[in-house]
This record gives C-alpha cells, sequence and structure tokens, in this order.
C-alpha cells in the first residue's frame, strides 16, 4: 500500500469511526481519533496478521490495551476484512458483540481488553512464549498515556527487559490527556522517555499521524537487538476535527447532528485535498 | 472405615505440589512454572533444575505474574503461577478477573501458605478470604486438597483440564492419608467414612481435623459422615445431597472465614433443596497472628474440640 493510500484511509476510518459513535450514540471518540493513524499503519504496513492467517500461530500480535479506543480498532478490523463494516451498526447494542471494549468475540481481536494496565503484560508473556517455541513473530500493543499511571506496565516492562524480549513493541498514544485533564495536571508522565529507557527499552518518538514515519520505524523494530521497543506516538486527542482537537468533552463525546455533519465535511476536504494532490 | 484412616508420615502440602509439578513437566512440555521470587517455599526447584528453559522468574510482582501467565497461555502454554495464596489473589485480584477469567485463560494458579497454618509469619500473609474471592469469578475452578498426596494428584490432574483453576494448599507438615496412586477427579467429592448423625463436609487441612473429630466423637456413640470436598467449586452438588438426605445435618469446616467459603457453598445448595440445621467451623470473621499451627487453629476454632462441639450443635438442633 502506497503512503498516499494509507493517508486516505486514515481519513475514511476517521469518517467511519465518527459514523458509527454517532449512530450508537456512545464511543471513545477523542482516543480512537488520537490513536488510528498508528492502527491504520499496523494493520496495512506492518503487521502479518489477517483474516486468512488469524489462526496460525506465527502470525504477528496486536493488543490493545487501551481498550476503550475500540472503535479505531473495529473499524480497521472491519476495512482488513475480519468482518463486515455493516456489523457496526450494532455497536454498544444490546446482545451485539461490539460492545464498548474489545472482546474475543469479535473476529480479529486477540484479547479481552478494557481494564487499564493488562495489555503490557498478557503481550510480554505472549512474546516471551514466542521466543520458546522459536517462533518469528513480533507482538505490539497500544497503550493511552493516562493508562502509564498503573504500576502494572512497569512491572511487565522490567520483565520485558529481563527477558530481552526484542518481539515485543509498545507503542503509546501519546496524546497528552485523559479522562480528567492534561496528563501533566492529573498526574506527572515526564520525562517519560528517559524513564522508558532507565528500564532497559529501546525508545523512539515520532509524530503519531505520520503515517510515513511510523511505518518506517516500526518496519524497522527492533529498535535495537535484544531491547523491547517503545514507539512514543505524539498524537493529538479528536485529531481530523478541528473543534474536537484538544477538547476534553471528546474523550467520549457524541456529536449532535449538527457537529457530525460538520465533522464529515470537514474530512471530506481534507480528502478532495489529498486527492488533489494526486 | 475410620479405623483405617492413619496416616504413617507428615508431608507439607506445597511438598506435594513440588511433587506434582516435577512429574507433570516430566509429561508434558507445554507446562511452565512462573514465580514471584517464592521459589523455595513453592517447592519448585526440582522443576526449574530439570526444565530450566521452562521456568519463569518474575520477581516481585505478581499482578505481572498473573499478565505473564495469561499471554503464555494464549500461545497454547499451561502456566503455573506460583506464589502464597495471599499474593496469589488478593493481591492480584483485577488480573485473575481481567486478563484470566473474563478470557478463560488456561491459567493455573497455584497458591501455598494459604490459611492460619502457615504460623510464624501472621495476618499480613494468612488469606482467610481467598476461596471466596475465586469461586465468585466465573468460569474459575477452585480446589483445596487435604494432604501431600492429594495435593500431588491434583497438581497433575488440573492440567488436563482446560480453564482457569485456583490450587490452594499450605505450608506445614500435614497428615499424609490419602492414597499415593490416586486419580484426581475435579468436582468429585469423596466419602472418606460413612456415618448416619452428622455430615462433616471438610476442605484443605481441615479433613485432618475432621477425621480426628469424628474419632472422638465415635467413643461418644456419635456416627459421623466425613466428606473430604477437595473441590469447592464446581461443587458436587450430589453427594451433598445424597449424605444430607441420610444424616439430616451438617457441620462445615473449613480454614478460611466463614463468608464465602465453603460453608457457604454447602448452604446455598441445602437452602435450596434441603434446608437442614448446619453449623460452620470457620474463622469468625477476623485476622490472624503469629503462632503455631495447632495453637492458632485452637485459638480461631478450628481445633478438633471445636469439629466435636460443631457437630453436636447440630445434631442438637435436628
Amino acid at each position: 500500500m502506497t503512503n498516499q493510500e494509507l493517508k486516505l484511509k486514515s481519513i475514511e476510518y476517521r469518517k467511519k469511526i465518527l459514523k458509527y459513535i454517532y449512530h450508537a450514540k456512545a464511543g471513545h471518540t477523542g482516543g480512537s481519533l488520537s490513536c488510528v493513524d498508528i492502527l491504520n499503519v499496523l494493520y496495512n504496513k506492518v503487521m502479518n496478521v489477517s483474516p486468512a492467517n488469524f489462526d496460525d500461530p506465527g502470525r504477528d500480535r496486536y493488543v490493545q490495551s487501551k481498550g476503550h479506543s475500540v472503535e479505531a480498532l473495529y473499524v480497521v478490523l472491519a476495512d482488513v476484512g475480519f468482518f463486515p463494516e455493516e456489523d457496526l451498526l450494532t455497536l454498544c447494542r444490546y446482545k451485539s458483540p461490539y460492545i464498548g471494549h474489545p472482546t474475543r468475540k469479535v473476529r480479529g481481536m486477540e484479547q479481552n481488553t478494557g481494564a487499564l494496565g493488562h495489555g503490557l503484560a498478557i503481550c510480554a508473556g505472549n512474546a516471551l512464549a514466542a521466543k520458546k517455541d522459536n517462533l518469528p513473530l513480533n507482538v505490539y500493543t497500544l497503550l493511552g498515556d493516562g493508562e502509564m499511571a498503573e504500576g502494572s506496565n512497569w512491572e511487565a516492562m522490567m520483565l520485558a527487559a529481563h527477558y530481552k524480549l526484542d518481539n515485543l513493541c509498545a507503542i503509546l498514544d501519546y496524546n497528552k490527556q485523559q479522562i480528567t485533564g492534561a496528563n501533566a495536571d492529573v498526574i506527572g508522565l515526564e520525562p517519560l522517555r528517559q524513564k522508558v529507557e532507565a528500564f532497559g527499552w529501546a525508545v523512539k518518538e515520532v509524530d503519531g499521524h505520520d503515517v510515513e514515519a511510523m511505518a518506517d520505524l516500526l518496519n524497522n523494530a527492533p529498535f535495537e537487538e535484544g531491547k523491547p521497543s517503545f514507539l512514543i506516538a505524539h498524537t493529538i486527542k479528536g485529531k481530523g476535527v478541528s473543534f474536537m482537537e484538544k477538547v476534553l468533552k471528546w474523550h467520549h463525546g457524541v456529536p449532535s447532528p449538527e457537529q457530525y455533519e460538520l465533522a464529515l465535511s470537514e474530512l471530506d476536504r481534507e480528502l478532495e485535498k489529498l486527492t488533489v494532490q494526486v | 472405615m475410620l479405623d483405617q484412616l492413619t496416616y504413617t508420615e507428615k508431608k507439607a502440602t506445597r511438598d506435594g505440589f513440588g511433587a506434582g509439578v516435577f512429574e507433570l513437566g516430566n509429561q508434558n512440555d507445554q507446562v511452565v512454572a512462573l514465580c514471584a521470587d517464592l521459589v523455595g517455599s513453592l517447592k519448585i526447584q526440582k522443576f526449574i533444575d530439570t526444565h530450566p528453559e521452562r521456568f519463569i522468574q518474575t520477581g516481585i510482582s505478581e499482578a505481572n505474574m498473573m499478565g505473564i501467565a495469561a499471554g503464555l497461555a494464549t500461545a497454547g502454554k499451561i502456566p503455573y503461577a506460583t506464589t502464597f495464596a495471599n499474593f496469589a489473589t488478593g493481591r492480584v485480584y483485577d488480573q485473575l478477573r481481567q486478563s484470566i477469567a473474563y478470557s478463560h485463560k488456561n491459567v493455573k494458579v497455584c497458591a501455598s501458605h494459604a490459611g492460619l497454618t502457615l504460623g510464624e509469619d501472621g495476618a499480613t500473609h494468612q488469606i482467610l478470604e481467598d476461596i471466596g474471592m475465586t469461586r465468585m469469578l466465573p468460569g474459575f475452578t477452585v480446589i483445596n486438597p487435604c494432604d501431600y498426596n492429594q495435593t500431588k494428584a491434583a497438581t497433575i490432574a488440573i492440567a488436563e483440564h482446560y480453564g482457569p483453576v485456583y490450587l490452594r494448599f499450605g505450608r506445614p507438615s500435614w497428615p499424609n492419608f490419602t492414597p499415593a496412586d490416586q486419580k484426581f477427579e475435579i468436582g468429585k467429592a469423596l466419602l472418606l467414612n460413612e456415618g448416619t448423625d452428622v455430615s462433616i463436609f471438610a476442605t484443605g487441612h481441615m479433613v485432618w481435623q475432621a477425621i480426628e473429630a469424628a474419632k472422638g466423637l465415635a467413643a461418644e456413640g456419635i456416627s459421623c459422615e466425613i466428606i473430604n470436598i477437595h473441590t469447592i467449586k464446581p461443587l458436587d452438588e450430589e453427594a451433598v445431597l445424597d449424605s444430607v438426605s441420610k444424616t439430616g445435618c451438617v457441620v462445615s469446616c473449613e480454614e478460611h472465614n466463614r463468608y464465602g467459603g465453603l460453608g457457604d457453598a454447602i448452604a446455598q445448595v441445602l437452602v435450596k433443596n434441603n434446608p437442614v440445621p448446619m453449623e460452620y467451623v470457620a474463622v469468625n470473621d477476623t485476622f490472624g497472628e503469629s503462632g503455631k499451627p495447632f495453637e492458632l487453629l485452637g485459638k480461631y476454632g478450628l481445633g478438633v474440640d471445636d469439629v466435636k462441639a460443631a457437630v453436636k450443635r447440630a445434631i442438637d438442633r435436628k
């Protein structure tokens, strides 16, 4: 897939995230918009996983530790063919498997997540098993910045470094905001890079909306042999819709009909601009 | 039958676990052991020496250990995550719930030093709530074997069961009276002694206390049926109801708080099907303290005399 196609996909994904959240009248809008470019790159450019090989023990694994941004993952999984996209019209409805956090009832999901601070340890265990079985696969997890306050993440980081899990890559969706406010006001996370490096990981930083740069970095992981990789993806919460960007209420805000139309028209303009460039 | 319930040696149930996991490790190469810095206490050194590549030391990070175990299970491993019962349940309840139970992971949570009988370390380490916590987790199997041989057999048997298991055992040397060659069947209560006056349902170390009590009561002309409930969940309801239909009253015995444990599991069955008088032998909603196992069992109402008194109360209420 070309970088141009990836960029177009990102905008399409954003439109779909909004569509299904709008339809469900529920969802985590801001976080889904901030992490969707990361998912786009992983599923379309980096990982060896698809509906065809999903039962193969050698497939790459993705676990969304920040489970609440599940709408982005649903949209991407549908796009790569795990299930029909129209299923998402049942998002968050009674009896639907497309609930508010990932579950394995949905094809393509590796893990049930949602309670924060669980994904990284599970991924480390999975990466450890792959090492023991000599399977050349990679395990990826997406962490939220607010989630980094969970001590369990740091326990898992110690272990992953100790066992030299260079088949493990954690990506931080670093949009600098969490439900109550800015990370810096809730509980300071900085200096993050130094902390993670001190825990024995190889760290890179990237613009989390630059699909080209992220694909380059992730396709060259591990960043350092013998060390797990940590990619700090600097993102913007609510990215792509001007009135949602960095505005706290969009953490799980649902757009009104007018806001929805406005958001779509903004994204359509972006789409047009990109297409013209081609 | 009561006379045949004797032992020649005392051995710790945790040693039974160590022997079981070693034997199992030789049979099944998918079995991996994890430990949060308590290798000596869990008696798994022989497994580690024989299969170093299948041992994962996590350091003192029990929550992490449970997450790592969940991850290993996703790759088809059968992880035995080991630590003290306190740190295997209360400390990591969220991991047991979210990372293991919710997706029905094939993780075996193996916990030593349960209950009062760990002795000297005192209340911080003497968990009396773990059966209740694990029983409440959907899909969890909860097992508390009574002696060395049974713990060894249970350790081996749970590998054949797909799904999360809480295997609870203890620290002290304890009468080892069940057969060395037993086949452990999850969920199958074991009738140890037939009796007519009362049904004693006991689990873990308290099975031997029940036997001692029954021997004493036999001399007074009281006939006790003793049933070893090694699997608290799923409970062998049929065995409970069959026994009760004959005896008409019940005593439950457990090294656990009176809330949430074996007694409550049995009471639920009785209330629904056959409400007969029942007495609990359990810790009365309190924490423990330091002491020798028998000193503590006596002080907290789990002594042989306490079982005898409970039997008499239950019979009187018929």
